[in-house]
C-alpha cells in the first residue's frame, strides 16, 4: 500500500475517538477602503465588502470538510480594526457598524465576525474614544460580533487610562446583556500585545499589516494530546514531552492542509495556522484533563503552571516544524467556562483565579471565559486587567482578559452560555480594594529590556 | 508539500467480519468507474478493517454522492465507511 495503513487507522481514531478536529478558518477581510465621513455609507461599503469577499467561504470550507473528513467547526471573518475606519464619521456612535458586521455575518452565513477593535496602548485617536464608548451597545444590539481593544504592548507600556474605562465598559455591556447571562462580555477581550493574525475569537481583527485578504486557520485537539499522555503514565519528562511534540506536529499538519485547500479553492492568500490547544465543553476535550493525566490530582494545584508550561512549549515546538507560517497566540487555552476540567476543578476549590493568573504567564492568552460576581466593582476588574497587562508586557507575550461579572449572580452559583462558550461556576475575586490605584490615571512606562532577571 | 494533483481517495471499512463485506464495497465502486488501486485487509481480534486507495478521476457521480452510497453499502453491513481524500494521511505524518 502506498500510504501505511497504521498511519490511515491513527488519523481515523483522532478524528473519530479524541474529539480532534480544525476549530476555526477564519478570513481576514481589510476594510480601510470603506472608510466614509458619512456612517450611513460607510456601513453600505462595509456590509458590501464582507458580503462579497466572503461569499464562498462557508461552501467553500464545508467542501474541504467532506473532501478530507476533517470537522471544521467554526467558520469565521476578521476585519480591520473598526475604529481605525470609522474615525472619519462625523457620526460618534458606532453601534450601527456592529449592527452591520452582524448583518454581514448572518448573510454569509458565518458564526462570529471580529475586529470591532481598537488599539490604545498609547493613547487614543477620536475614532478609539468612539468605538470603546460604543462596546457595550454594539455588543447588546448584535449575536455575532466581537470586540477587542489592545491596552498594553511591552514596547509602549500599559495605557492605565483605557484599563480603568474597560472596566467600566464590561460592567455596563454585562449589564445591557443581563438577560443572557451577560454574554456580550464573553465577546470582548482586553489584550497586552495582541496579535494582528490571530483567527481564534474573541480577538481576532485584520491587523493592519496584513494582505487585502487572508485566510488563518486555528487547529484544535486536546482530546488527542491527552490521549497520548494517558497511553505513557510512567515516563519522564522527555519522552512526555516528545511525545506531545510528535501529536502537535500531526494536529498542525492538518491545519496546513485545510488552510492551503481553502486559500487555493477561494484564491486567497493563506496567512498562518496558529498553533493553539482550543478546549471545548465536550468531555475529554480539556486542557485541565492534559495536565491531569500527567500527574495532577486536580487542574490548579501545585504543580499545574509547571505542567502547563511543558505541554505549551512542546505543543509550539511540534507545531512550528509542521507549518510553514506559525502565527496567531500559538499556545494552550484555558478558558474556564469552555473547559469540562477547569469547571471541575473550580468547583472543588482547586483551582483559584490566583492561580488561573499564574498559569497565564506560562501558555496563551489569559484570564479567558472566567464568571465573577455581578457586584464586583469596575476598579477591581481595571485591577485584574492591569494585573495580567503586566504580566504581557514585562514577558514580552500576549495576554488577554475575558471576564464577565455576572449581574445578580453570586459564588456558588453558574452562568449558562450554551455551545461553544460553555458554563462557568463564579469565580471569588480578592475582596480587598484596588480603587486608589486604578484611579491614578495614565500611563505606566514601558519595561527595561535588558537586565533580565 | 504542495498538494498533489490527483484524485485518490482512501476508503476505509471497520467493523465485524462477515460474508460479503468486500463484494458490497466494491460493487459500489465499480458501479460508479472508481478504480482500486491497492487494497489491504486485517482482522485485529473481531475487527475488520479493510483500507482501499481508490482513483476517482473517472467517476460518474460526484465526491459526495459516492460517500454517501459507500456509508449506505457499509450500513446494511453494519459497518463504518468512512472516504477521504488521500492528501489527508500524506500531510498529517510526514513534512
Amino acid at each position: 500500500m502506498l500510504i501505511n495503513p497504521d498511519e490511515i487507522i491513527e488519523t481515523i481514531k483522532m478524528i473519530e475517538m479524541e474529539n480532534f478536529d480544525i476549530r476555526t478558518v477564519t478570513m481576514g477581510i481589510n476594510l480601510r477602503d470603506c472608510a466614509d465621513s458619512n456612517i450611513k455609507v460607510l456601513n453600505q461599503k462595509i456590509y458590501d465588502k464582507i458580503t462579497t469577499y466572503a461569499k464562498n467561504l462557508v461552501e467553500t470550507v464545508e467542501e474541504m470538510e467532506i473532501k478530507y473528513g476533517v470537522p471544521i467547526v467554526n467558520k469565521r471573518i476578521s476585519v480591520t480594526p473598526i475604529s481605525t475606519i470609522a474615525g472619519t464619521c462625523q457620526e460618534t456612535d458606532y453601534s450601527s457598524i456592529a449592527e452591520t458586521m452582524d448583518k454581514a455575518a448572518k448573510e454569509v452565513g458565518v458564526d462570529f465576525i471580529g475586529g470591532f477593535s481598537g488599539l490604545v496602548h498609547k493613547g487614543y485617536t477620536k475614532g478609539e474614544k468612539n468605538l470603546i464608548k460604543s462596546i457595550p451597545a454594539a455588543l447588546s444590539k448584535t449575536d455575532r460580533v466581537c470586540s477587542s481593544i489592545n491596552v498594553a504592548t511591552t514596547n509602549a507600556g500599559i495605557n492605565m487610562d483605557a484599563v480603568l474605562e474597560m472596566g467600566d465598559v464590561i460592567k455596563k455591556t454585562a449589564d445591557l446583556t443581563k438577560d443572557n447571562g451577560a454574554i456580550g462580555c464573553a465577546k470582548l477581550v482586553v489584550f497586552a500585545n495582541v496579535p494582528e493574525d490571530n483567527p481564534f475569537m474573541a480577538g481576532a481583527f485584520h491587523g493592519v499589516g496584513e494582505p487585502e485578504a487572508v485566510i488563518n486557520v486555528g487547529v484544535s485537539g486536546p482530546g488527542v494530546v491527552k490521549n497520548v499522555v494517558d497511553k505513557i503514565p510512567g515516563a519522564d519528562f522527555s519522552e512526555l514531552s516528545a511525545s506531545i511534540k510528535r501529536t502537535a506536529f500531526k494536529i498542525t499538519r492538518m491545519g496546513e492542509l485545510i488552510g492551503n485547500s481553502v486559500s487555493k479553492e477561494l484564491d486567497v492568500p493563506f496567512g498562518i495556522v496558529d498553533l493553539s490547544l482550543a478546549p471545548t465543553p465536550a468531555i475529554g476535550d480539556s486542557i485541565a484533563n492534559i495536565l491531569e493525566s500527567m500527574g495532577l490530582e486536580r487542574c490548579g494545584t501545585h504543580g499545574t503552571t509547571d505542567a502547563l508550561a511543558l505541554l505549551n512549549d512542546a505543543v509550539k515546538k511540534g507545531g512550528a516544524m509542521a507549518s510553514s507560517h506559525v502565527g496567531g497566540l500559538s499556545g494552550a487555552f484555558i478558558p474556564v467556562s469552555e473547559d469540562q476540567g477547569m469547571i471541575e476543578a473550580a468547583e472543588v476549590g482547586a483551582l483559584s483565579i490566583s492561580k488561573l493568573e499564574a498559569m497565564t504567564s506560562v501558555c496563551s492568552v489569559g484570564l479567558d471565559m472566567i464568571a465573577v460576581p455581578g457586584s464586583t466593582s469596575k476598579e477591581t476588574l481595571a485591577a485584574i486587567i492591569a494585573d495580567e497587562m503586566a504580566i504581557g508586557m514585562i514577558n514580552k507575550k500576549t495576554t488577554a482578559v475575558r471576564i464577565i461579572p455576572v449581574p445578580g449572580k453570586d459564588v456558588g452559583d453558574y452562568v449558562e452560555f450554551g455551545g461553544l462558550l460553555g458554563r462557568a461556576p463564579i469565580i471569588d475575586v480578592n475582596q480587598f480594594s484596588s480603587d486608589d490605584f486604578v484611579n491614578r490615571g495614565g500611563r505606566i512606562p514601558a519595561p527595561l529590556q535588558a537586565l533580565n532577571n | 508539500m504542495q498538494e498533489e494533483k490527483n484524485n485518490r481517495i482512501v476508503v476505509t471499512v471497520l467493523g465485524e467480519d462477515k460474508v460479503g463485506i468486500v463484494a458490497n464495497i466494491t460493487t459500489v465502486l465499480a458501479e460508479h468507474k472508481a478504480n482500486i488501486i491497492d487494497i489491504s485487509q486485517s482482522l485485529l481480534q473481531d475487527l475488520f478493517s479493510m483500507i482501499m486507495l481508490v482513483d476517482i478521476s473517472e467517476i460518474d457521480i460526484s465526491f459526495e454522492e459516492l460517500q454517501n452510497e459507500l456509508q449506505d453499502a457499509g450500513q446494511e453491513l453494519d459497518l463504518k465507511v468512512m472516504t477521504q481524500h488521500e492528501d489527508i494521511f500524506r500531510y498529517m505524518h510526514r513534512v
